[in-house]
């Protein structure tokens, strides 16, 4: 199993604030990788650093055997890297369809877009059809984050990025979304899932890091941290039951 | 700007106040003449500020020293001109204007190469630092000026309208400048390539996206530092091209010229929404309406209605006409 992503010894600091403190984890190839940790734990932090949005000030962050820390934004996400972050960050002026004419960046209008990836985003995330001219922002929260996830997956893309999609969904919204992002795993996509809601992270994780206090805290399989519910109790605080 | 839901109540406050001034002015032909002036003067003035605006949501940059580019774009106006008196003193219209459209081009590539200098020199070394970006760039403004005075001397310098676009066009009782209908023709022209640009265009789309979001465009793999400098050097062209229009329309230009219109430009950039080139086209038409208008009839609170405008927009709107989403 191979590393797509790998981070050794990343420390953050947010003006004086030193945010991460020495955080170590890889990302295997074509395999979904959850970091869980409680808020504030640095979660966050860890894929902003990874893009290039806040500098790492100590330690390596390698994509592909080659160093990108220290790289400009831009630089990184051409490299096949797709973030979508907590705020989900949509161009809300603009309509769904300009959201992803956006991020596709091999094109320079719609009809030059790939409309058999386009269909295949149409079936994962119907509301993306169907609001299509429609302006972002009028988008309810549910929509907004599938759009920003199918913004992510317009063009193929080496490793999405994604930070806590199910926040502030209804239940029955993040079930569409959980299937949504199964559907993608099936193709291999190499993925790093920040999430608490626990019931998702159990349903996509194959892998798992814990943060806590800006460090791993501990690293593994998902499937054995679901199935230990004193484990699950020590690392983050919460049973399995509880987290859902 | 989506078509879906669009909010068409700031763009009707222009005729709304082109209706309300009617009965004021109580003469039709007066208040065609005034019209046609306001709009004139509206146009010049988008022309000048749209750069700004876009520079502003894009990066956040206050840059107090676009008044330079104006007063530039004019003086190199005034020299080509020199250089063509001949063609300018022509009877022939297309003479005529192709003199004008040398002078705008000249002015544009001047402006913007001075425009690209003054981005790097002055204006990148403050990003994200607003209060060194006010004083840095009206420092910018106030060298300007005095190589301006170096080179072209610090005097008044006259700019005659080239002879075809002398005097006015007479319908029934109005009479309306050909100069001013030139200036509405040229800011329309402008205001359609600037549309077509922004919503047609993948460029127009970044910048529009840029202006919302600049760290998620460059999450998407774009530099928004080069959109940020062809935006910076096409707005100071587009303050050259308002300059030459602006000198043309006042027929003298002074050094000092772009500080006068600064003011102007900051209250339609501010009336219009940050960062909203639709909402910087209804903002300077309105307060050019409303210039004229209260020129008009209240000659002593003319100075004041355009203060009186921002004041009453923000009341209403606080983030402006068209806000832009996001900021």
């Amino acid at each position: 199993m191979t590393a797509l992503l790998q981070l050794q010894g990343v420390h953050t600091h947010i003006g004086a604030y030193h945010i991460l403190h020495g955080v170590d984890f890889e990302v295997p190839t074509g395999q979904v990788t959850m970091l869980l940790g409680r808020n504030g734990a640095g979660k966050t932090t860890t894929l902003r650093t990874i893009m290039g949005l806040w500098a790492a000030s100590q330690g390596q962050v390698s994509f592909d055997g080659q160093r990108i820390d220290g790289r400009a934004t831009p630089d990184i996400a051409q490299l096949g890297i797709a973030y979508v972050p907590e705020s989900m960050g949509i161009f809300g002026d603009l309509s769904v369809r300009e959201n992803l004419l956006l991020a596709a960046r091999s094109a320079r209008t719609v009809a030059q877009m790939d409309t058999q990836r386009l269909e295949w985003l149409f079936e994962l995330f119907p509301a993306v059809k169907k609001f299509w001219l429609q302006p972002a922002g009028k988008l309810s929260g549910g929509q907004k984050q599938m759009l920003a996830i199918a913004r992510a997956m317009v063009e193929p893309r080496r490793l999405l990025l994604i930070d806590e999609p199910s926040k502030g969904l209804a239940p029955a919204i993040i079930q569409n979304l959980i299937a949504a992002l199964r559907e993608l795993k099936r193709t291999q996509t190499t993925v790093l899932l920040v999430e608490q809601n626990f019931g998702m992270a159990r349903a996509l994780g194959d892998q798992m890091a814990v943060m806590d206090n800006g460090r791993v805290v501990h690293r593994g399989a998902m499937a054995e941290l679901a199935d230990d519910e004193e484990l699950q109790h020590r690392l983050l605080g919460l049973s399995l039951g509880a987290h859902q | 700007m989506s078509k879906a839901g669009f909010d068409w109540l700031p763009l009707a406050l222009v005729p709304l106040l082109a209706a309300l001034a009617w009965p004021a002015i109580g003469s039709a032909s007066s208040w065609l003449t005034l019209t046609v002036a306001g709009l004139a003067m509206g146009m010049i003035i988008f022309i000048i500020a749209s750069g700004l605006t876009l520079v502003f949501g894009l990066m956040d940059v206050l840059n107090f020293g676009h008044g330079v580019f104006i007063a530039l774009g004019a003086f190199v106006a005034t020299s080509v001109f020199g250089l063509i008196a001949d063609w300018t003193a022509s009877d022939s219209l297309w003479r005529n204007l192709v003199s004008v459209f040398c002078a705008m081009a000249v002015a544009m590539a001047v402006a913007g190469a001075v425009g690209w200098t003054f981005e790097r020199v002055l204006v990148r070394p403050a990003y994200g630092q607003h209060l060194k970006q006010i004083l840095v760039t009206m420092g910018g403004m106030i060298i300007g000026e005095e190589l301006i005075k170096v080179v072209w001397g610090p005097t008044q310098i006259a700019l005659p309208l080239p002879t075809a676009l002398r005097g006015a066009l007479i319908f029934g009782d109005a009479a309306v400048e050909k100069f001013r209908v030139f200036a509405v023709v040229v800011g329309a022209l402008v205001l359609v390539a600037m549309l077509f640009t922004l919503n047609r265009t993948k460029l127009g789309l970044l910048i529009r996206a840029g202006v919302q979001d600049r760290e998620m465009v460059e999450s998407l793999g774009y530099r928004i530092r080069r959109l940020f400098v062809a935006v910076f050097v096409a707005g100071s062209a587009l303050a050259g091209l308002g300059g030459v229009l602006w000198g043309l329309y006042q027929q003298n230009v002074v050094p000092q010229m772009g500080a006068q219109v600064n003011v102007l430009i900051f209250i339609v950039i501010i009336i219009g929404g940050l960062g909203s080139t639709f909402g910087c086209f209804v903002g300077a038409l309105l307060v050019g309406l409303l210039a004229n208008y209260s020129g008009f009839l209240a000659p002593k609170l003319a100075m004041f209605s355009n203060i009186g405008l921002m004041v009453a927009v923000l009341l209403w709107r606080p983030q402006g006409l068209y806000p832009v989403a996001n900021r």
